[in-house]
């Protein structure tokens, strides 16, 4: 009898687990060491709730883009997969590829959790929710090291202007004054960085948010392609292509600092830099410390099978939680899309972050505000300036303003 | 004439049965595929193919994009450089292996080898081969000439020809065994001929041997021209389109509309044209070759 009771609840057992423990495919493109250690927290979280996480990671974001719009496109969607919010995934929402999660973000409070709200605004179409928000990432750090000035018996620059102005005691000590990979968006990125950060904020948002013609053409945006002409004077040794690599050259102190997102701090890190002893953090280059908050961002595809579309809810209303937010932002290096949780493990740059956060000191990230078509348009032309500099700041500023106007 | 043309179309029924599915699919793949980027490319699609008609806006912003005006004016370079170069190399390679030399097999092999490698690899493998820190110019600088410089890939303006030296490498070796053959193919009696007249051997390779392999140059030729029309990943391995944007070409921009920028329509509309470039090339040819054969059968 009591050989029989067991062997029933063991069935029971056996038989439950069976029944909810539903394969969600999730693909996403975060391959490096800290992204895979990142990526693990929610898969493990996912796995405790008895559903199955099944990884789909592909290396690159354009590759893993490619991909998956061509699985979506293709009438073979996904469980779930990670995209940087804002208007990438606008399309795909609007031929009807993707679940409105609307119902579990209101039953989880996201409207009054999700800080920024900005951050939920991009995952949103015509009052509907899209996408769940999982981080934020920003753009506006300049990185600076400090062997690298005592190497060249100056002080370490607390701002853009002294940094500039320290140039060239740097290049007389054999030092790139500024690293920068050659690529496209490292160029724009640090052109915006230097728009979001040397001037007031209304006048990003009047350029790449209401797309204002006047104001891209004028004196203000003037002086950033001033300060981008300087900035690629001083860059014009870095021959690095990956932005890992131009952050190893300020690591290394042969550079004297590099205009990259808060992700650079994973390579401080790895390498056992520290904050404040071996590097420095400049939000907003030290000049007018604001942060954009893009980031990453969860979508879910319409699928046909009831399981697997519980198992979507499941996996988004956990992407959210307190337990999942710290755990993940702190592997990943990011900040958390929720004010309400205690993030003390973090280290001296990441507090600056959240400082910032709590302050409201923010701007939307350029990607939410410009389709992929302009984003493209601005890297070439960027790529095009950083590399010639028979381009002068006036013509880039002209061809600039065609790039805006055209832009929708 | 008219009695006979019924069985002209169905004699050897079961083999052209067979070769229908083969028809449909060229048709449907080739020709529909063609038909429908073309009706696109008149169309604003994003990500998804889509009809919203904009009329000639994608070839108006195409043709006032720099960059497709220097990714035009990289094709045109490389292309007649490879083109020219390819073909001297390749034939004298052959000419030089066609004297009866030892090791030959080996020899032919070896020139040959470059071919089996991927692009990919070519270009890697020429990324480091002419990077200042680790290539040739570190090599002859370690040997004592400090002053040596040689980095085509670090500067814009030549950086296209860094390409080009990547492409010979890997090209040379097809035509010259393509030639190699071609050569072979002509009857020993020619040869005794010139020499019984004293015509020197230069002479006789330009003014009898070339001109008889006609085939075998028409035949590169078709070879050679699509493999520089459809050049991509030597690019994107070894420059990545940089400096700048010096070294893009037509085949990279319109993959990077449609899959980074999420622009098929414009993607579409620079197949297109190059499509239309090709067409250009090729129709008068072919009418010339094939109109002026049926003249002379």
């Amino acid at each position: 009898m009591n050989h029989y009771t067991k062997l029933l609840s063991a069935t029971a057992i056996v038989a439950a687990t069976s029944a909810s423990a539903t394969e969600l495919e999730v693909m996403h493109w975060w391959t490096s060491g800290g992204e895979a250690a990142a990526v693990k927290q929610f898969a493990d979280a996912f796995n405790a709730t008895g559903n199955t996480w099944v990884d789909a990671a592909i290396a690159g974001g354009e590759a893993a883009r490619a991909v998956m719009v061509s699985r979506l496109t293709g009438g073979d969607p996904m469980g779930a997969f990670q995209f940087n919010h804002g208007r990438q995934a606008e399309e795909l929402i609007e031929a009807g590829l993707l679940r409105d999660i609307t119902d579990i973000a209101e039953a989880e409070g996201w409207l009054d959790l999700v800080n920024p709200s900005t951050l939920l605004d991009a995952c949103t179409v015509d009052g509907r929710i899209y996408c769940a928000p999982v981080n934020i990432h920003s753009w506006q750090w300049l990185w600076v090291s400090h062997k690298a000035f005592a190497d060249a018996g100056v002080a370490v620059p607390g701002n853009w202007a002294e940094f500039v102005a320290a140039s060239d005691a740097l290049a007389a000590a054999d030092k790139i004054p500024l690293a920068m990979g050659q690529q496209g968006w490292q160029q724009s990125g640090a052109f915006n960085v230097m728009m979001a950060s040397l001037l007031p904020s209304d006048v990003f948002t009047s350029v790449y948010g209401d797309k204002d013609t006047a104001v891209a053409g004028g004196a203000d945006v003037a002086t950033v392609f001033a300060a981008a002409a300087s900035a690629r004077e001083m860059a014009a040794n870095s021959t690095v292509q990956n932005w890992n690599d131009a952050t190893n050259l300020v690591i290394q102190g042969e550079a004297g600092g590099q205009i990259m997102g808060d992700w650079a701090q994973g390579e401080f890190a790895v390498a056992g830099s520290v904050a404040g002893e071996d590097y420095s953090c400049l939000p907003g280059l030290g000049t007018n410390p604001r942060l954009s908050t893009g980031g990453d961002a969860f979508y879910f595809p319409v699928l046909s099978d009831d399981e697997q579309a519980a198992a979507q809810a499941e996996l988004a209303a956990l992407l959210l939680k307190p337990a999942t937010q710290v755990s993940f932002n702190l592997a990943k290096g990011s900040l958390p899309v929720r004010g309400d949780i205690d993030l003390s493990a973090a280290n001296d740059c990441m507090q600056k972050g959240l400082a910032l956060l709590a302050d409201g000191a923010l701007l939307p990230d350029v990607n939410m505000l410009v389709t992929p078509d302009t984003a493209n348009q601005l890297n070439t032309l960027f790529v095009e300036f950083f590399a010639d500099t028979s381009i002068s700041a006036e013509d880039a500023q002209a061809r600039f303003v065609d790039i805006i106007a055209d832009a929708d | 004439m008219s009695s006979e043309r019924p069985s002209q179309l169905f004699r050897n029924k079961s083999a052209k049965i067979a070769a229908i599915p083969m028809i449909v699919t060229a048709l449907f793949v080739f020709v529909g595929g063609t038909a429908w980027t073309i009706v696109y490319s008149f169309t604003k699609s994003g990500l998804l193919p889509r009809l919203r008609w904009v009329g000639l806006d994608q070839y108006e912003r195409l043709w006032s994009t720099n960059r497709w005006l220097v990714s035009i004016e990289n094709l045109i370079i490389y292309g007649l450089c490879m083109l020219v170069l390819v073909f001297v190399i390749g034939f004298i390679l052959a000419a030089l292996i066609d004297q009866k030399i030892r090791f030959e097999n080996t020899i032919r092999t070896v020139i040959l080898y470059p071919y089996a490698l991927s692009f990919v690899v070519t270009g890697l493998v020429w990324q480091w081969i002419l990077n200042p820190e680790f290539g040739i110019e570190s090599i002859i600088q370690a040997w004592g000439w400090d002053s040596f410089a040689f980095d085509p890939l670090y500067n814009a303006d030549i950086a296209i020809f860094g390409v080009l030296i990547a492409g010979l490498w890997q090209g040379s070796g097809l035509v010259m065994v393509l030639m190699l053959a071609g050569l072979r193919g002509i009857d020993q009696e020619v040869w005794k001929a010139a020499r019984v007249d004293g015509i020197p051997a230069w002479k006789t390779y330009i003014f009898i041997v070339i001109p008889m392999m006609r085939p075998v140059f028409i035949t590169t030729l078709v070879l050679v021209v699509t493999g520089i029309v459809k050049i991509y990943d030597l690019i994107v391995a070894q420059t990545g389109g940089g400096p700048g944007i010096s070294t893009e070409v037509p085949a990279k921009y319109v993959y990077d509309m449609m899959f980074q920028a999420n622009n098929l329509g414009q993607g579409f509309a620079a197949s297109t044209m190059m499509l239309l470039t090709v067409a250009l090339v090729v129709i008068p040819w072919a009418i010339l070759e094939f109109g002026g054969s049926k003249n002379r059968g």
